[in-house]
């Protein structure tokens, strides 16, 4: 199985499209020729074994991580260097993180109305609407005057995900956005990526939740030292249409 | 296994009255040298009617050189406070810049001041300000009988009209020798940000600017605020310094003090108290208002 098949035509329904990335961390190269394209709906879900570049690869799409080689355009804008087009192409992404990353010092409703009222000059009340009517979406909207330490932590991240959603944006990119929560928590959390997938969103999914895998994604992306290793169909993938490595990992995955 | 926390006691025992003794002993001792041995004539309300006298004339108590010294030793301390504060903000940001260039010329800035004297540093840069810089912004000839110079509200803030130039040198002065300490205080609270609030921040498509005003500085400004308070009282005392230079402060007035009445000892003893109700006042302050706001965050 090789990722070949990957390379992105120039299509206006293509939302993500690595072409050749590399990238290193000073001698040590974490992504190495990576190609991959993801089409307007089309939820991917990435996996591999610790270490092997995934959170590289999916930070490189809003330059969290620069890439040196190759290219990378969203939303049909190519994403390097410039911060006007930076932050543009950032407003049309949103990212939520394995550990929250709330604002300590702000409520619930400014975490989720910040971004709406510096980036599009909304007044106040018209961030509010939007920013209850997404708490509302994550069931949390009677939390809106708490403070993110008093929240737990499947809580919290239903925050960030409305946080995220108040851009409006195209893609929601998703990093182990379950890997620290309590067991209990962790389908309060799935439950509302599960919605957003239904509603129709493009999404990037790190996780080792392989039955939210198997329940939500089109596509799954196995990843190991640095490369794709597979990129293929989700049914062709737990069918067995994978190759020897990836059926190590999720055998290792699938026994706890 | 941790137990728990050694109680700190609140009741003394025969330890610490032994140790009370012990230091009551030594004072004693000191005093007696000095009263005994040295044969000294003490003469405290000589100096003291340097703090505050009785004006026979308008019949009430007036404020005298020290008290004065001592208003200006704090107008001093706000403004250099002021500028510091801002040099440091600027400055422990560009620590922490990206750009090589910006953190070279910050660092540049923290070294110069960490490895020159005080004295050494205040001499160079008031010879320079005083010599150069002020004559350059007309700082010696403003109206010095204009509507505002001459009300209260100038005297206030900046004592002496006649005496501005230099007063706004010696706070300058102290400003740019402080304002190295504060940069490393804002660098250490801008790093202890973690990682993650300027990930969250630009991913929601913050520009830089607002990454800093809105994330970053009120996060980091709440964690300094007690380094702040503390490096405030040390300007305080620092500000002696600047009497070098001939700024009338309380030191450069007590200088005066000392040898017009001969009494070295009591000048300064009272000068010290002076500095002691000042500093230890403001760090009750601050510790009161730090308990105050911890206890207002749950
Ligand atoms: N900031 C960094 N500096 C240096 N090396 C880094 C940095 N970030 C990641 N790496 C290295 O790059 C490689 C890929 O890291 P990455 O975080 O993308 O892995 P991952 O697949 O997300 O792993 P995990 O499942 O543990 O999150 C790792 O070997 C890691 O040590
Ligand atoms: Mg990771």
């Amino acid at each position: 199985m090789s990722n070949t098949s990957a390379r992105p035509q120039p299509d206006p329904d293509t939302l993500i499209a690595f072409e050749g990335v590399g990238k290193w961390f000073d001698q040590f190269q974490a992504l190495k020729d990576i190609n991959l394209s993801v089409k307007q709906g089309a939820r991917v879900v990435v996996c591999g074994p610790s270490g092997s570049g995934k959170s590289t690869m999916i930070r490189c799409v809003n330059q969290l991580e620069n890439h040196q080689q190759g290219t990378i355009h969203v939303c049909g804008r190519e994403v390097y260097g410039n911060m006007k087009q930076l932050e543009q192409v950032r407003r049309e992404v949103g990212m939520v993180f394995q550990s929250f990353n709330l604002f300590p010092h702000m409520s619930i409703l400014q975490n989720v109305t910040l971004g709406p009222i510096r980036n599009s000059n909304l007044s106040r009340s018209e961030a509010d609407d939007i920013a209850l009517h997404y708490l509302e979406r994550v069931q949390i909207a009677d939390q809106a005057d708490k403070f993110p330490s008093q929240l737990s932590g499947g809580q919290q991240q239903r925050v960030a995900i409305a946080r995220a959603l108040a851009m409006k944006p195209r893609v929601m990119l998703f990093d182990e956005p379950t890997s620290a929560l309590d067991p209990e928590m962790i389908n309060e959390v799935l439950d509302v990526m599960t919605e957003l997938a239904d509603d129709g969103m493009t999404m990037m999914v790190v996780t080792h939740e392989m039955g939210f895998a198997r329940e939500v994604a089109d596509r799954v992306v196995f990843m190991d030292e640095g490369r794709i290793e597979e990129n293929c169909g989700k049914t062709e993938f737990f069918a067995g249409g994978r190759g020897e490595r990836a059926q190590a990992f999720l055998s290792k995955i699938l026994q706890h | 296994m941790n137990g728990p926390p050694l109680q700190t006691r609140r009741k003394l025992t025969s330890v610490d009255y032994i140790c009370f003794g012990l230091v009551g002993a030594i004072i004693a001792y000191a005093v007696y040298r000095v009263s005994d041995v040295l044969v000294y004539n003490w003469n405290w309300s000589r100096v003291f009617n340097f703090v505050i006298y009785y004006d026979e004339e308008k019949a009430r108590y007036v404020p005298n050189l020290l008290l004065k010294g001592i208003a200006t030793t704090l107008r001093l301390a706000f403004w250099a406070t002021i500028f510091a504060a801002t040099i440091g903000l600027v400055m422990g940001y560009m620590r922490t810049s990206k750009n090589l260039a910006m953190r070279m010329i910050s660092r540049c800035y923290v070294e110069l001041v960490r490895n020159i004297p005080p004295v050494v540093f205040i001499f160079i840069f008031y010879f320079f300000l005083s010599g150069q810089l002020m004559p350059l912004v007309g700082l010696d000839d403003f109206d010095k009988n204009g509507a505002f110079v001459s009300s209260g509200v100038f005297y206030m803030l900046f004592g002496d009209p006649r005496l501005f130039s230099n007063f706004v040198a010696g706070a300058l002065c102290l400003a740019l020798f402080e304002g190295a300490y504060i940069t490393e205080i804002v660098r250490a609270g801008i790093q202890s940000i973690p990682k993650g609030q300027w990930e969250a921040a630009r991913a929601v498509g913050l520009s830089p600017f607002d990454v800093l005003r809105d994330i970053i500085f009120p996060q980091a400004v709440r964690k300094i605020l007690p380094p702040l308070a503390g490096q405030f009282i040390t300007l305080i005392k620092d500000s002696a310094i600047v009497s070098l230079i001939s700024i009338q402060e309380l030191t450069f007035l007590a200088t005066e003090v000392a040898s017009t009445t001969t009494k070295v000892f009591e000048t300064w003893i009272i000068v010290g108290a002076m500095y002691f109700i000042l500093c230890y006042s403001f760090a009750a302050l601050f510790g009161h208002l730090e308990k105050r706001a911890l206890r207002a965050r749950r």
